[in-house]
């Protein structure tokens, strides 16, 4: 059933920027220097210049607009169809955020400015701290690191600090088979050396396996990494008593936040017992993904792990002899793992957070949450009403949380379709596929977030396409295979883009 | 139903009809009952998008912006004018809104632009890879210690004290977790001390790492400096400022392994420090030790051309712990705004902004120089910012000139004990001749009150001193 | 090398590697039929250094495919002496003849009496039977 007509989109082939350049042509057209032109090697050694100017393209401006917007046209975004890719929270995107994130009072603030002439953006910052510590249930943020895994490497700094300033030195870190593959780099990256706990029965942690890592040699415990819910949607029941295990053996217990859209206003990880959280401010927060970024993964920790936090710290100095309080970025902090980057960090990410955080308010980002599970349940069961449940069942069959993971082997088997497949025959359909293949403990898995943001139809339009997909693949499974059809390019041949990678354009 | 979300009270009954339970609280049951909140969150309830508006714009008042004043600060971000085609196009849903481009298919317009983006990199920095960006610039720098930690296996940094401080301070944040020690190697005459540099590399070094132009604004003889790291097998790590670029020898010609930095200049607003992006070039040698995503050119299986995400198994979610680094964001908006702004400038604008900033930062260097009370720091070349030696306590000026509605630079001895005099003072085309006469006469008037003064003990910054409560 | 195929002049690794004996002291070691099939396409092969010790059961070298990285696993010990050198061009040869083309290390054993714990090509079948 392969069109064999091109879509517009395939018939034109991608053209770079630098494939429209022409010499002489240009877009800029700068202000006078206005002072005298001294030869520039008579400013600068001529052994410290380069002979030609770096090969830019030339391009006049209306083509420059032109190239960026038809090539914005050849990607698939969240403002223009359903993106349930689990684990990323694709919830919508206010522009209000947007907008008051460029007020120049932000976007043209230096960060070198005077704390005192930066009062409203470090108040700014004070506030949002405080809301996201009491969101997580801990006393303390930094608002420091720049995403999540940036937040996960400091929590590990941060756990190694603090046994350093108990004396101890530990080398292992704890972490589900089912966690997301940014813990364990990030232990290696940490100095630590990563255990692996099973899954049990339910989707949780295997609690016996857990005692028995614990118990080889609780003295080398740092910490166990976790979810909760975890990479499976499902939050896990034990985790009072996994805490109970982690701290009597003296580690610390932290928090992946990537799944924190589940249970905002619900639960905290501060009341389960965690000791250090990060957040995806561009997951439960809207910031937008931009593509792969920017983000922000602010951390928030318990009283023993504060006097560690990064420097600076955003902090309110109460004002003495009338003065009013005025806020201030705390560097004498002689505990302190040091920066973790340049300057405050991703402070514009940090606006925007604030701005939804403001408009949802505590109702508001507690119904969000809610919204959330209703949708991923709702979804869960119209998939599993439909061929799905039985091609694609569900992996652990009980109420998910704010996403669920299916598994594609009986689709395998029984259709020849991988999961992979079914991925690409719904970009045919419109859709974003889900995530696929994580977590790695489900075979052909499939990880569906649909966030709270969808409306019904979106949900019952996916769940369609899915009874579609599998009815079209049980007559003839070869659409599925080679699909897809639709889109600006089809299937790409990624072992040549990796046996023998290009990847710059060759200049002249 | 609140702000975003749409299920009207009909569609959450069949949404629960459908799923077979009778409330939301049930699926909710699963968190035992102790670790419930049971109460609202104590946050201020929702607002109106008007309310929101006006709360954060009287905050955003509150900042004295570069709209607001007359801004010399520098130290590694920079006013520079962002061309409106960059907001017109980051602004656009399609590339503001999607995620990584896990499923290429859908996500060619966005590793177009990391193909277009490494190649603009690789050129300005003259080496032949570049990764489509890392978080911002002084995490790079760590990020490639633990590459030359990889490549060499050896666990020694020797640094010049022209890098960044911020960078340096992020490298032993770093350092610590890795397992690396980092050796600071001072400067003389404004630049890296060639001699000490040389004495410091051995045999265990695994990389050299140098900022060109460093942090004092002197662009330094990377080639002469680099031969210590080349004789003892060490990675060359240079740190650049993109926007010099256009005139500076490139860092892949003299020698760098590695070359990297701070992007916000390229088409990125200040921000208050962020979101910006890191960019990360290196040999092919290092390819497979890179940080960070990296587009790759390939063809569709009709023989389109195409671009997919290369070299994945370098990532965490394949490699897990042997991760080449644990780094899974590109930066890749910021990235796309610094692209459009080199397209915009292209290869002859790009040189001649680069000759701009050299000839409006000798003006005002000389200017400064021949205020009573100001002399040089030192007087190696300069490109876009340069370090004064003030002769009256340098907080006091600041404030002083401040009046004026000028930010007169970044006091260095806020991260310099040795230069607690000294001003560091930036350039960009958005700084006249007549604002560098008003800084100068400003600077004069506030040095001449302030000589011979000497500030109150330095330890405690806050005008309202030690008595003040801190909460965190 | 699309068919299944297990040479019987051949020992075998549980981990999929095959040993061929070279004399009494040393031998070539590769990936089965069944591993390079199952990683896919390989993009690349990261060799060990010649004069680096092998120890039997621990991993030497790695194989990579688009989404997947494998661990080799050395069949027996001793200390490689030359490695496979075209593979860096070319790695698809590990694809192609994993036998003959594609064979990764010589190694001049350290423990030859290794070789007879090592499983028959029968046997390996047996295996992946399972």
């Amino acid at each position: 059933m392969t069109p064999l007509a091109e879509a517009p989109m395939q018939r034109e082939r991608a053209t770079t920027i630098y494939e429209k350049s022409k010499a002489g042509r240009r877009a800029a057209v700068l202000p006078d220097a206005g002072v005298p032109e001294t030869p520039i090697e008579d400013l600068i050694p001529a052994n410290l210049l380069r002979a030609e100017p770096p090969n830019l393209p030339e391009v006049a401006e209306p083509e420059i607009v032109r190239h960026y917007n038809r090539l914005s046209r050849r990607n698939f975004d969240l403002d223009s169809g359903f993106y349930p890719l689990g684990s990323c929270t694709m919830k919508h995107n206010p522009r209000l955020n947007e907008r008051v994130a460029a007020l120049p009072g932000h976007a043209r603030l230096h960060p070198a400015q005077d704390p005192r002439r930066a009062q409203g953006a470090l108040e700014l910052m004070y506030l949002l701290q405080a809301s996201l510590a009491e969101i997580c249930g801990l006393p303390s943020v930094s608002l420091q690191p720049s995403a999540g895994s940036h937040g996960e490497l400091a929590g590990l700094l941060l756990t190694r600090a603090y046994h350093a300033d108990r004396g101890e030195v530990r080398t292992k870190v704890l972490a589900p088979d089912t966690s997301h593959g940014t813990n364990p780099a990030s232990v290696t990256m940490a100095g630590y050396e990563v255990v692996k706990v099973a899954t049990n029965q339910r989707g949780g942690v295997d609690m016996d396996d857990l005692r028995a890592k614990i118990e080889e040699d609780p003295s080398q415990i740092a910490c166990l990494m976790l979810t909760n819910p975890n990479t499976l949607g499902l939050f896990d029941e034990n985790i009072e008593e996994i805490a109970g295990l982690i701290h009597s053996a003296g580690g610390t217990l932290y928090y992946d936040g990537a799944n924190l859209n589940a249970i905002m206003g619900r639960t905290r990880p501060g009341d389960m017992g965690f000791d250090i959280v990060h957040l995806n401010l561009h997951k439960s927060f809207s910031q937008p993904h931009g593509g792969g970024g920017p983000g922000a993964g602010p951390i928030a920790v318990s009283e023993r792990i504060e006097p560690f936090l990064p420097r600076p710290q955003v902090v309110r100095r109460e004002g003495a002899g009338g003065h009013g309080p005025r806020f201030d970025l705390d560097f004498d902090r002689p505990k302190s793992i040091g920066r973790l980057r340049g300057f405050q960090g991703n402070f514009g990410v940090f606006v925007r957070s604030y701005a939804y955080i403001l408009s949802l308010g505590a109702d508001g980002l507690t119904e969000a949450s809610e919204t959330a599970v209703l949708n991923a349940n709702y979804l869960k069961a119209r998939l599993a009403a439909g061929r799905a449940g039985e091609r694609l069942p569900i992996a652990f069959d009980r109420h998910c949380m704010h996403e669920f993971v299916l598994s594609g082997r009986p689709m395998k088997k029984e259709l020849g379709l991988a999961t992979l497949d079914l991925a690409k025959r719904l970009l045919d359909f419109g859709f974003h596929p889900p995530t696929v293949y994580f977590p790695l403990l489900v075979d052909e898995a499939l990880m569906v977030e649909p966030t709270e943001t969808e409306t019904k139809e979106s949900l019952d339009a996916f769940a369609d396409a899915v009874e579609e997909i599998l009815a079209e693949a049980e007559t003839d499974p070869e659409v599925a295979k080679n699909a897809p059809y639709s889109t600006p390019v089809r299937r790409l041949d990624e072992v040549r883009a990796t046996r023998k990678p290009v990847v710059r354009q060759p200049l002249g | 139903m609140s702000r975003y979300t749409s299920a009207t009270p009909d569609d959450r009954a069949e949404m629960l009809a459908v799923i077979g339970v009778s409330s939301v609280d049930e699926l909710f049951e699963q968190i035992p009952g102790p670790l419930r909140l049971g109460r609202p969150l104590e946050l201020p309830a929702g607002m109106s998008e008007a309310e929101v508006y006006e709360r954060l714009a009287g905050l955003a008042a509150r900042n004295a912006d570069a709209e607001a004043e007359v801004t010399f600060l520098g130290a590694g971000m920079y006013d520079h004018y962002v061309p409106a085609i960059v907001d017109a196009i980051t602004s656009r849903s399609e590339f503001l809104t999607p995620y990584t481009p896990y499923q290429p298919e859908i996500s060619q317009g966005g590793l177009q632009v990391m193909f277009e983006f490494q190649t603009a990199m690789s050129e300005l920095t003259g080496l032949p890879v570049s990764n489509a960006g890392l978080y911002e610039g002084p995490s790079s720098v760590a990020s490639a210690g633990y590459l030359a930690m990889g490549a060499t296996k050896r666990r020694k940094f020797v640094v010049s004290r022209g890098v960044h401080p911020h960078s340096r301070e992020t490298l032993a944040t770093y350092s610590v977790g890795y397992g690396a020690e980092v050796v600071e190697v001072g400067l003389a005459g404004g630049v890296t001390d060639a001699a000490a540099l040389a004495a410091a590399v051995d045999g265990e070094t695994a990389a050299v790492i140098l900022q060109s132009p460093n942090f004092l604004g002197a662009v330094e003889d990377v080639e002469a400096l680099g031969a210590a790291a080349k004789e003892h097998g060490a990675l060359l790590v240079v740190a650049c400022d993109p926007m010099t670029l256009g005139i500076l020898k490139p860092p892949g010609e003299c020698g760098a392994d590695i070359a990297l930095g701070e992007g916000q200049p390229l088409g990125n607003r200040l921000d208050f420090g962020g979101p910006s992006f890191g960019f990360f070039c290196s040999t092919e040698a290092q390819i497979r030790r890179m940080p960070g995503r990296i587009a790759g050119e390939t063809e569709d299986v009709d023989g389109r051309r195409g671009f997919v995400l290369a070299l994945q198994t370098r990532e965490q979610h394949i490699r897990r712990e042997k991760a080449t680094n644990n780094i899974c964001t590109a930066q890749a908006l910021n990235a796309l705004g610094a692209m459009v702004h080199l397209a915009w400038l292209g290869r002859e604008g790009f040189r001649d902004l680069g000759e701009l900033l050299v000839r409006r930062t000798a003006y005002a260097r000389e200017r400064l120089a021949a205020v009573d009370g100001v002399e040089l720091l030192h007087d190696a070349p300069v490109v876009r910012e340069f370090a004064v030696r003030l002769d009256a306590p340098v907080d006091r000026v600041l404030d002083r000139v401040a009046e004026h509605g000028i930010a007169a630079g970044y006091a260095l001895g806020r991260e310099y004990s040795e230069y607690d005099d000294a001003l560091l003072v930036a350039i960009t085309e958005r700084r006249t001749r007549e604002q560098i006469d008003a800084l100068a006469e400003a600077l004069g008037a506030a040095v001449a009150e302030g000589r011979g003064e000497k500030l109150p003990d330095s330890g405690s910054k806050s005008p309202q001193g030690a008595t003040e409560r801190v909460v965190a | 090398m699309a068919e299944a195929n297990y040479p019987d002049d051949l020992r075998y690794h549980d981990q999929h590697d095959w040993v061929r004996l070279d004399g009494d002291d040393a031998a070539v070691f590769g990936i089965t039929w069944y591993a390079q099939d199952t990683l896919g396409e390989v993009v690349f092969y990261e060799p060990p250094e010649v004069g680096a010790t092998l120890t039997k059961d621990q991993p030497y070298a790695e194989v990579e495919s688009v989404k997947a990285v494998s661990d080799v696993i050395a069949p027996m010990s001793g200390e490689v002496t030359e490695v496979n050198d075209v593979l860096s061009d070319s790695p698809e040869k590990i694809n192609e003849g994993p036998y003959d083309e594609g064979w990764l290390v010589k190694v001049k054993l350290s423990s030859p009496q290794e070789y007879e714990a090592l499983l028959t090509a029968a046997e390996y079948q047996k295996l992946l039977d399972r």
